[in-house]
């Protein structure tokens, strides 16, 4: 009997590739279809091997803004009926829905996505906790370590999750990509390195507004996992990338760091580095290493983090993945390569590829990044004088 | 310039995975064609790898990685940006870069030519190597990123800063971590925190000159440049401390 099946179900033989990422913003604010976004993911195909593909769309869902748009991936499709049960007594349901799909050949095993358009009852003085983002939280963190086989994957305000085991154009088939309107962008190709390729196991990874898109390895996995754990999240999602989702949630969300500084926390400058700053920074960077050293992401990564209105990118701090950003108008653009964004925009204002650990960061309604060629670090403003 | 009577072959790489451009390279220039003209490049990676003859190929758009790869002679030259690793082992000919180029470009190189008009990402020339009359080199017009000449083995690397403004410094630190073979002329000064543990700073002699104005001409001459006023500044020069920086790293 030939068992291999059992042991590699999606033939994830030994092949030498890696990620690719892309995420597009418009700072007006301006949505624009999806078609961009998968010119530039499947002009990547050749980074991925078919075992993963997703893509986030923040401002997709304006008929539902104000509502948490539950993303949920049914493994056993029976447990529908209870996870409906839980959420219509933690939730005010709005609306849900089959998620959106088209029959696409080549897919192995979709399973059921359901979204649920939900809100918070403000009036309910017995939730706990009382804190309405928290309260979110940890019914996803329920839901998710319940065992039923169902996992919420997207759980933000107005923002999509697309994400599946298939190439890049497959995926972007299955969900219609093109069809959706959005103003931020993030898109993934996969190359499993160390965990399985399944479909809760592709990119976005996401809680509340935070998306997470990534290339590497994080080889502080166990680390940043306990240290999450202690704090209340819950990795479920058996691949490594999981935990800068919840980093960034409890980093800039819960402790309330500039994006600035949370990079630091996950890219930290190296020891000889810190020791030629000024003194006053050297307490800063000393202190941020010793309260978050369990936040370290080691190992090589790129990521494209995004939340509601702010699309972040980051390397580890020696660059060992790449990144590419550029502008042209009113719109950031972030890659792997340069070759896709050139795809989707012919004429760039600029081209650069960030330093190492320095985060390159698009907002809504703010001037677009540019260039710093200089690796001389400076204190972020919250340092006191 | 390469002598040529057959017209030069035109193709619309919009579309074309590279095992196909590559093929139609391939055949090309076994036909005796000695120049080309792609059109519409959105990534396709190695190109130019496995081909063998003069050939002049003229790349309009966004070549993808490994560029010119395992390549043995042909001439490319992109009227654009290159991406990672561009020259990757490349064994023999030219790579002319009308614009920057990312990380790892002359990754392993072992002969040949790159020359970049612009900036280059991390770990240019990394592990870069000569052996005897093999001695590749990487002139870069702007200025570099960190770990520049990482395990860099032989050949000449040059950094001009030519994009630098007045009084900026070029910032690449770990320059030289591991390198134990080649040489380095950097224009301008580099600061001895910016070096890697493995390299030192010497003074540049008569044969450096040698070494270094040919190939300054020479990138002049590809973009247009004045030789006299990238020589007018001084020169740092970067070399191994020792062949074999690592020789008791796993023995005690």
């Amino acid at each position: 009997m030939d068992a291999r099946w059992l042991e590699n179900p999606y033939g994830q033989d030994k092949v030498y590739d890696a990620c690719g990422l892309i995420g597009i913003m418009e700072v007006t604010g301006r949505p624009f279809s999806g078609h961009d976004i998968v010119t530039g993911i499947v002009n990547m195909t050749e980074r991925g091997n078919g075992l993963g593909s997703g893509f986030a769309a923040y401002g997709c869902y304006p008929q539902y803004a104000d509502c948490y748009a539950l993303h949920v991936m049914y493994t056993v499709p029976d447990s529908r009926a209870q996870v409906e049960s839980l959420l219509g007594s933690a939730f005010i349901s709005v609306h849900d829905e089959e998620v959106p799909h088209n029959p696409t050949p080549g897919l192995r095993d979709p399973p059921l996505i359901w979204r649920y358009f939900v809100r918070v009852d403000e009036h309910d003085q017995a939730r706990v906790p009382q804190d309405e983002s928290e309260y979110v939280v940890s019914q996803v963190m329920s839901v998710n370590t319940s065992g039923m086989g169902a996992y919420i994957y997207g759980s933000g305000k107005n923002v999509g999750v697309f994400k599946g085991v298939g190439l890049p154009e497959q995926i972007a088939d299955y969900f219609g990509i093109s069809e959706y309107e959005a103003y931020l962008w993030t898109a993934h190709n996969r190359f499993p390195t160390n965990t399985p390729g399944w479909w809760g196991g592709a990119h976005p990874f996401a809680l509340l507004d935070w998306t997470v898109v990534h290339n590497g390895e994080i080889s502080s996995y166990g680390t940043n996992r306990r240290y999450l754990e202690m704090q209340g999240y819950h990795c479920t999602m058996r691949t490594d990338t999981e935990v800068i989702a919840y980093a960034a949630d409890l980093l800039m969300r819960r402790h309330k760091l500039p994006v600035e500084l949370a990079a630091k926390v996950m890219a930290p400058p190296l020891w000889i580095e810190i020791e030629r700053l000024e003194p006053r920074e050297q307490h800063l960077y000393r202190t941020l290493r010793q309260v978050y050293g369990s936040l370290l992401i080691n190992g090589p990564f790129t990521v494209i983090v995004a939340r509601q209105g702010e699309m972040i990118g980051l390397t580890d701090r020696i660059r060992l993945r790449p990144l590419t950003a550029a502008t042209r108008g009113s719109r950031l653009y972030l890659a792997s390569e340069e070759a896709p964004i050139r795809l989707i925009s012919h004429e760039l204002d600029s081209v650069w590829t960030p330093v190492g650990g320095e985060p390159v960061v698009g907002r809504l309604g703010q001037p677009l990044p540019a260039e710093r060629r200089s690796q001389r670090m400076r204190a972020p403003a919250l340092v006191p004088a | 310039m390469i002598e040529c009577v057959q017209p030069t072959l035109q193709i619309d790489a919009l579309g074309l995975h590279y095992r196909e451009l590559n093929n139609r390279l391939r055949q090309a220039v076994g036909t005796g064609v000695c120049r080309i003209e792609l059109q519409n490049v959105y990534g396709q990676r190695y190109l130019g790898t496995d081909l063998h003859q003069p050939v002049e190929i003229h790349i309009h758009g966004t070549p993808g990685n490994d560029l010119g790869s395992f390549m043995d002679g042909p001439r490319i030259v992109v009227h654009g940006n290159a991406q990672d690793g561009c020259g990757n082992t490349m064994n023999g000919g030219e790579l002319i870069i009308h614009g920057r180029a990312g990380d790892a470009t002359g990754h392993s190189m072992r002969g040949g030519r790159i020359f970049v008009r612009d900036d280059v990402g991390y770990r240019v020339a990394i592990h870069m190597k000569e052996y005897e009359g093999q001695r590749p080199a990487v002139v870069i017009g702007g200025t570099a990123q960190h770990f520049l000449g990482e395990y860099m083995a032989g050949g000449i690397l040059v950094v001009l800063g030519l994009n630098l403004e007045p009084g900026e410094r070029h910032t690449a630190s770990f320059i030289g971590t591991g390198m134990h073979g080649g040489v380095m002329y950097i224009r301008g000064e580099v600061d001895d925190y910016q070096l890697g543990k493995e390299v030192g700073s010497v003074s540049l002699t008569e044969a450096d000159d040698q070494i270094l104005r040919p190939l300054v001409e020479e990138f002049a001459a590809h973009f247009g440049q004045d030789v006299a006023q990238i020589l007018d500044r001084p020169f740092t020069k970067l070399a191994p401390l020792s062949v074999r920086p690592y020789g008791q790293l796993y023995a005690y």
